[in-house]
């Protein structure tokens, strides 16, 4: 019977996964048609790649998404970092309610409210101090730093919750000054939850369409924004490629970062044999 | 599941926490993240109430002011709840939110039919395949959500591959028309929400005791009944967390609507979208703000409820 049982999960797994990765490979060989209609095999070609290299739009909205997300994903990582340490460490606080809220609300909110309220603030504030007074890079930044440092705050918390804390309670006995023991301690050690926080806020700001096409501006196009302007009205073949080139920079970056966590997990395991070997 | 270890550890690590941070640090570490979310969270929900109570008018920007001065120079406050009677009235709208709801609730049980199995065969799984197949699931939430929406267009099209497959087979003749219908709208989002199913299931049934599923095989219970006696109520707090996470976007969900199911698609995400962008009714926009959000605040807490117990069954 458990046999059984496993073959019916093994068929839902293969099922599932093909369900998953059947569309993003198919997505991938329409790219290298030749044929201007998508979906219709005319010999492969690499002259959609041709077409898209070509395109100064498409570069400068690569440009402006990559912009927003590396100066997000850094503010996003401070911000998310210093308010998992409120939440965790600094138990109850005057507004530690409203703060809690307001830190995992952004997780569960529909993104056009997101985009639609933050929108409104940024006209309101131009209406009152003339600031800003165009939208575009600095709005859409704003706007993805808010929703990111959410995220960013989750990672960090459960890291913190699972740290042990005899370690920065040993380094103050032994006289360390608080921002030493932040430093030499409490960084090192939350450093690969910020750098996993970091990566996600930066992919979050890249893959955001909502929110950016609420905050933005005339002439500011996002890599997202300009994509969707592209396919809102049917299927387009440099698309394909540009699906492509983005699918597998992402996939490359994806499996190096789990290869790099698997290999410290690994010396972590013979750390720890070695460690038990010269207890005993 | 184990409360038992929860006050033992929850109170010690309270007290001991972060002394050393909370000195002169405390203030500051607080307050900067704390204005942040003011500033570009609470004012900007307070903003959306407000413009929910005035009237559209044709002006820049389109609503009135709530605040106004009578002739006698007395201030008046005129607040509208137009916008809310009009929701209510207008069956477009309550058809809408209804419809936004039948489809995150059907689709969020798809992906739990899904996703449940595939969670269970990678926890099942020897440890090097768990993390192939780890990997597997959590890839296509770090590819572009819009692409892999897109992806499905070439797929569905009238002159699509799954036509075009069907057409080569010999079961169709004519292509059946399939993109820019309700069906396209529910595959788009069960394809894209499914990883979030899956990841919190696995989280959860990784930490099934499979002793107990001896015990219960052991005892004489048929798989059957073992899963649902034993399996599925322990492993109900993955089930909600993984529901509320495909539910609550899939209901505000804009974008696989506006791909996959064009014109005659009514959700209310994409409704909120054409009611600001396209008629520039910013008043009845953030009513249909207001109206979502109250409708996913229940939702949601019930989401910090079983998120911050399984915290402290982690700790």
């Amino acid at each position: 019977m458990i046999h059984k049982r496993s073959r019916w999960v093994i068929a839902m797994l293969c099922f599932g996964l093909a369900f998953l990765y059947v569309p993003i490979f198919l997505l991938i060989l329409y790219s290298f048609n030749h044929s201007k209609l998508v979906p219709i095999w005319g010999g492969f070609s690499t002259r959609w790649y041709t077409v898209l290299f070509e395109s100064p739009e498409v570069w400068e909205a690569v440009m402006l998404s990559l912009r927003i997300a590396l100066i997000n994903a850094t503010f996003a990582t401070l911000l998310g970092t210093l308010a998992a340490l409120a939440m965790v460490r600094f138990g109850r606080f005057k507004g530690r309610t409203l703060f809690s809220g307001m830190i995992s609300a952004p997780l569960v909110m529909p993104e056009v409210i997101t985009g639609l309220s933050l929108l409104l603030l940024f006209i309101t504030l131009a209406d009152i101090i003339g600031w800003p007074g165009a939208r575009g890079f600095t709005t859409i930044t704003i706007a993805h730093i808010t929703f990111s440092m959410a995220y960013v705050a989750v990672i960090i918390q459960s890291r913190l919750i699972g740290m042990d804390q005899s370690i920065e309670e040993a380094a103050q006995d032994l006289g360390a000054k608080p921002l030493r023991v932040l430093w030499d301690i409490t960084l090192p050690i939350l450093a690969p939850g910020m750098l996993a926080g970091w990566l996600l806020a930066f992919t979050l700001s890249l893959d955001d369409l909502v929110i950016a096409s609420f905050v933005t501006g005339p002439g500011s196009n996002t890599l997202p924004i300009l994509i969707f302007s592209r396919i809102k009205l049917g299927l387009k073949p440099d698309i394909n490629a540009l699906a492509t080139l983005i699918i597998l920079t992402v996939s490359i970056g994806v499996l190096l970062a789990a290869w790099l966590m698997w290999r410290q997990e690994k010396q972590r395991m013979q750390d720890r044999k070695m460690a038990s070997r010269t207890d005993h | 599941m184990k409360p038992s270890t929860v006050p033992a550890s929850t109170p010690s690590l309270r007290q001991s926490s972060g002394r050393y941070l909370q000195t002169k640090w405390k203030g500051l570490i607080i307050a900067v993240p704390y204005l942040w979310l003011v500033l570009f969270f609470l004012i900007p929900f307070f903003i959306v109430i407000k413009i929910s109570l005035a009237e559209s008018i044709i002006a820049s920007p389109p609503f009135s002011s709530l605040l106004n001065w009578t002739e006698d120079g007395a201030l008046q406050l005129s607040l509208l709840f137009d916008n809310y009677a009009y929701l209510w009235e207008d069956e477009l709208y309550y058809k809408t939110y209804l419809n936004s709801i039948k489809v995150a609730f059907i689709c969020t049980l798809i992906c739990l039919f899904i996703g449940y199995p595939m969670a269970y065969g990678i926890v099942r799984a020897t440890p090097t395949q768990r993390n192939i197949l780890l990997i597997l699931v959590i890839l296509p939430f770090w590819t572009s959500f819009l692409l892999r929406v897109y992806a499905w267009m070439g797929i569905l099209a009238d002159q699509g591959t799954l036509n075009n497959l069907l057409i080569w087979f010999g079961l169709i003749d004519e292509p059946i028309r399939m993109l820019y219908t309700p069906f396209a709208v529910y595959l788009g989002i069960i394809y894209s929400y499914l990883p979030f199913m899956i990841l919190p299931l696995y989280a959860n049934i990784e930490k099934l005791d499979m002793n107990l599923l001896e015990a219960a095989a052991a005892l004489g219970a048929k798989p059957l009944i073992t899963f649902l006696t034993v399996t599925l109520p322990m492993t109900l707090p993955g089930i909600i967390a993984g529901s509320l996470l495909v539910f609550i976007p899939a209901t505000g969900e804009y974008v696989i609507p506006d791909l996959l199911g064009g014109g005659n698609s009514f959700m209310i995400g994409k409704l909120l979208y054409s009611e600001f962008n396209n008629n520039h009714d910013w008043p009845v926009a953030a009513a249909v703000a207001v109206a979502l959000l109250i409708l996913l605040v229940l939702p949601m807490m019930l989401y910090q409820n079983v998120q911050a117990r399984q915290v402290g069954v982690k700790t």
